[in-house]
């Protein structure tokens, strides 16, 4: 009992989510700036971020809903720590599995867009509406890419665990070589899911001023951009462990390897946000629909007739 | 009609992580401020001859010239008020003694607006 | 149509994307713009008025910061107007140092717009890229003049300061690295998939509407009007130098664009053709102080459009009237006809792309109506603006106005 506590909540459950959320944040920001030839904000920058925010005031509009107002952060930041239970960071085992616990993940990561669809809903304001609805919008723009990208794997492990899925891909590190299509359709649909340029237009500065948390201040802010945080490491998590399953099985270098390999997401997805510019919503529509669909479709394809193939 | 493809700017960015950043972190780094540069004013006492063309030409009113001695025994004194001073340097252009030249300081930052009414 | 689902969103006067404040308001229907209501005027400083208290030598520094990235042209346009109402004739030298200021600030200003394009769409790296250029042409304005902006290098009768050889091989130098940036800018204007997206097919403005509305500068060169005040009626040195007009015929944003780095080329050609040429002698002949009445019109081409002076003298050494007529106040008038029709997404880039000088539009514009006009000086001008506050209630506290001050 004491023991599957100090999992979820210390290691590797909330506490170590927020701090590695909080380093990669940083050294996203470091890279992003790095990359801009510039020298960027000094490392304890987001940590400095978090404690500023929780000093300030909280300022709630006298139109809003001031219950959903104050649920809906917590909310967004519980289910992002409630599914990164499942998610193995230690090796190839999470703290919790069973089978089927890949869906479970899928289904709480939705779970932050739409509180922040609520969130800019309740609070009643013009530009927070457009926000909301462009989240929602874009929502159902990377949907169907990530799940058919992040599902797609587990054909040809056969199970739908993502304890399972890493434990397999372990034993038989070839066979990563033919999900590479579904990375690059997870990667490119995690940008999106993580809304970061090019694919922001629901929190675009210019346009909308901070979309659907524009009238969030003080703690609640904080609390959000904590989740945002935390979804970022979730994602990355995911990613390499479905996807990068190297490990060795000794301790400290899993860990070590875990640290390289989110790293390594990170730097792309650093990557993208840097060199491109923000699509317009439709034009996110149509190349999400139109061409990573049809990548993800095709990447299924080919692990279904894999799997016959190896008698799996 | 040239391909198009997303992203192109990624080869340069990536290149960049190699070079030197091309910020600064003020007010850390250093920073050198080339020779010429119009900065805070210098007067000279000496040459001065009381015939107010700097107050004249003034587009803002900022420099106010004062002989605190008598008309044989000249003790000239010159005050430049920071907050309205544009730094045109239009009063060193016109002093027919040249008693007034710029320096490149440009640290002139105060807490307090008392402080704007620096003595020459 | 559906007229309850149209929401009215105001964009300023603060918002993120406007670099000064103005207001808009759009009336959307989902994400289309079906009415857009342009509102500018909080930028006014009241310079005219300003400058009728001073001497001309005085005005010259006002006029200069009418606007802080075209500030050179306001004031090469202003000490022009001058030169040619008191009949001096300025050394060949000083025009030459006039125009390779001129294209150094034209350099400074395209580089500037191209950054804040691409911050509009959302594309920073292009932002800093650009800036950091920007930085080079700015180090090389305070070497050579003393300041970043607002450059003091125009007097009346010439210029103030020379330029040695070093600072001329820097300049030659400083050329050569930024046309290697410029050429990048260019082919990745042209095959970078997401730029293209994002600026084809936004803010169209047809010949026909360009001559229409009599929109001027980059605008107009977009939509194939081939308009350039530097080749219409050349002043300073340009009559001698050979300057090529830049058109394109995209009528978009991305046709402005295009405009924007070609021309940036083409200032690198004419500074180094100036600093081959560069004719040596003096760099001013001596102003008086009292201007000879008359008035004066003259045009130069600022980096957004061609700029117009008026002024009036009347003999003394103070004006009696100076009207800056800036090229943004004629392109705000196609805004509201590009804005309707488009995305909410689209709005800032329109805006941004007219590259708006919103110091420089700020003049007071007097409107009649057709029956009454009405003449006032300035006591009854106050007096009507503290009856017009009282009448909605708002306590005026009566102070009195100290008489016509005189700056010296």
């Amino acid at each position: 009992m004491l023991s599957a506590l100090f999992k979820i909540l210390i290691f590797p459950g909330f506490l170590f989510l927020s701090v590695y959320g909080l380093c990669l944040e940083s050294l996203d920001r470091k890279i992003y700036a790095r990359l801009q030839n510039r020298i960027g904000p000094p490392w304890y920058q987001p940590l400095a971020d978090v404690l500023k925010l929780l000093g300030k005031g909280t300022i709630i509009p006298a139109d809003a809903n001031p219950g959903m107002f104050n649920f809906l952060p917590i909310v967004s930041l519980a289910a992002v720590a409630s599914a990164f239970i499942y998610v193995p960071v230690w090796g190839n085992t999470a703290s919790h599995s069973f089978d089927g616990d890949l869906v479970i993940v899928l289904y709480l990561l939705t779970i932050p867009t739409i509180a922040a669809f609520l969130a800019g809903w309740y609070s009643r304001s013009v530009y927070a509406t457009l926000g909301s609805i462009r989240t929602l919008t874009q929502m159902f723009a990377y949907e169907v890419p990530m799940f058919m990208a992040l599902l797609s794997p587990a054909l040809i492990a056969g199970t739908w665990s993502v304890t399972g899925m890493a434990a397999f891909y372990s034993k038989h590190p070839l066979y990563i070589l033919f999900n590479i299509p579904a990375l690059f359709v997870a990667l490119v649909s995690a940008q999106g899911k993580l809304e970061r340029a090019p694919f922001d237009a629901p929190e675009a500065e210019t346009e909308i001023v901070s979309g659907a948390f524009v009238e969030y201040s003080g703690k609640l802010l904080a609390i959000f951009k904590m989740s945002m945080d935390c979804e970022l490491v979730l994602i990355a998590s995911l990613i390499s462990a479905i996807f990068l399953p190297f490990t060795t099985g000794i301790a400290v270098v899993d860990l070590l390897l875990y640290f390289v390999k989110t790293i390594v997401v990170l730097l792309f997805l650093s990557l993208m946000r840097s060199a491109m510019a923000r699509l317009r919503m439709d034009q996110l529509l149509n190349f999400f629909w139109k061409q990573l669909s049809l990548i993800a479709i095709a990447q299924i394809i080919l692990n279904l007739i894999i799997r016959s193939r190896l008698a799996l | 009609m040239k391909r198009r493809i997303p992203g192109k700017i990624s080869q340069m960015a990536i290149s960049q992580l190699f070079q030197k950043p091309a910020t600064i972190a003020y007010p850390k780094g250093e920073m050198d401020i080339v020779k010429n540069y119009r900065g805070m004013l210098v007067y000279d006492p000496k040459d001065c001859i009381n015939c107010r063309m700097c107050e004249r030409d003034c587009p803002t009113g900022a420099i106010k010239i004062t002989n605190e001695g008598t008309k044989e025994e000249r003790k000239m004194s010159a005050v430049l008020d920071i907050s309205h001073c544009v730094f045109c340097c239009q009063c060193v252009d016109i002093c027919p003694k040249k008693s007034l030249s710029f320096s490149q300081n440009i640290d002139l930052s105060n807490l307090s607006s008392k402080d704007f009414k620096v003595k020459l | 149509m559906n007229e309850k689902n149209r929401v009215v969103i105001p964009i300023g006067p603060q918002h993120p994307s406007l670099k000064e404040p103005a207001s808009f308001l759009i009336t959307l229907e989902g994400e289309k713009v079906v009415n857009a209501v342009v509102g500018v005027g909080y930028n006014h400083r009241g310079l005219e008025k300003a400058c009728e208290s001073r001497t001309y030598i005085q005005d010259l520094y006002i006029i200069e910061r009418v606007c802080g990235i075209c500030s050179h042209t306001h004031s090469t346009a202003f000490c022009q107007g001058i030169e040619e109402l008191a009949g001096l004739k300025i050394p060949k030298r000083a025009a030459y140092i006039r125009v390779i200021v001129a294209e150094l600030e034209r350099l400074h200003s395209h580089l500037l717009w191209l950054g804040v394009a691409g911050h509009e769409i959302g594309f920073d790296t292009l932002f800093m890229y650009s800036w950091r250029d920007r930085e080079r042409v700015l180090d090389m304005l305070a070497a050579m003049c003393g300041n970043r902006v607002n450059y003091g290098i125009n007097t009346i009768g010439g210029v103030r300061r020379d330029f040695d050889a070093a600072m001329l091989r820097d300049v030659l130098k400083m050329a050569d690295v930024l046309q290697e940036q410029l050429k990048y800018y260019l082919d990745l204007a042209s095959t970078e998939a997401t730029l293209i997206a994002r600026l084809s097919g936004v803010g169209k403005l047809s010949k026909e509407d360009v001559l229409r509305f009599g929109s001027v500068g980059p605008v107009a060169r977009a939509a194939d009007v081939g308009d350039d005040t530097r080749v219409k009626e050349p002043y300073a040195a340009y009559g001698e130098i050979p300057v090529k007009v830049i058109t394109d015929t995209h009528a978009d944003v991305f046709g402005r664009t295009l405009v924007r780095i070609k021309e940036m080329i083409e200032s690198l050609e004419i500074i180094r053709f100036c600093v081959k040429n560069l004719p040596d002698g003096d760099i001013a002949v001596k102003a008086p102080r009292k201007i000879p009445a008359g008035e004066m019109i003259s045009r130069t081409e600022a980096p957004r459009g061609e700029d117009i002076h008026f002024i009036r003298s009347d003999g003394s050494d103070i004006p009696e009237r100076i009207r800056v007529r800036a090229p943004t106040e004629v392109n705000w008038h196609g805004m509201r006809y590009m804005l309707e029709g488009q995305y909410l997404a689209d709005v800032p880039i329109t805006i941004a792309a007219i590259d708006p000088c919103y110091s420089c539009t700020d003049r007071a514009i007097v409107i009649r109506s057709d029956d009454q006009t009405d003449v006032t000086d300035w006591q009854g001008l106050r007096q009507y603006s503290i009856d017009w506050y009282q009448k909605r209630g708002v306590n005026v506290p009566s102070v009195k106005m100290p008489e016509s001050k005189k700056y010296f």
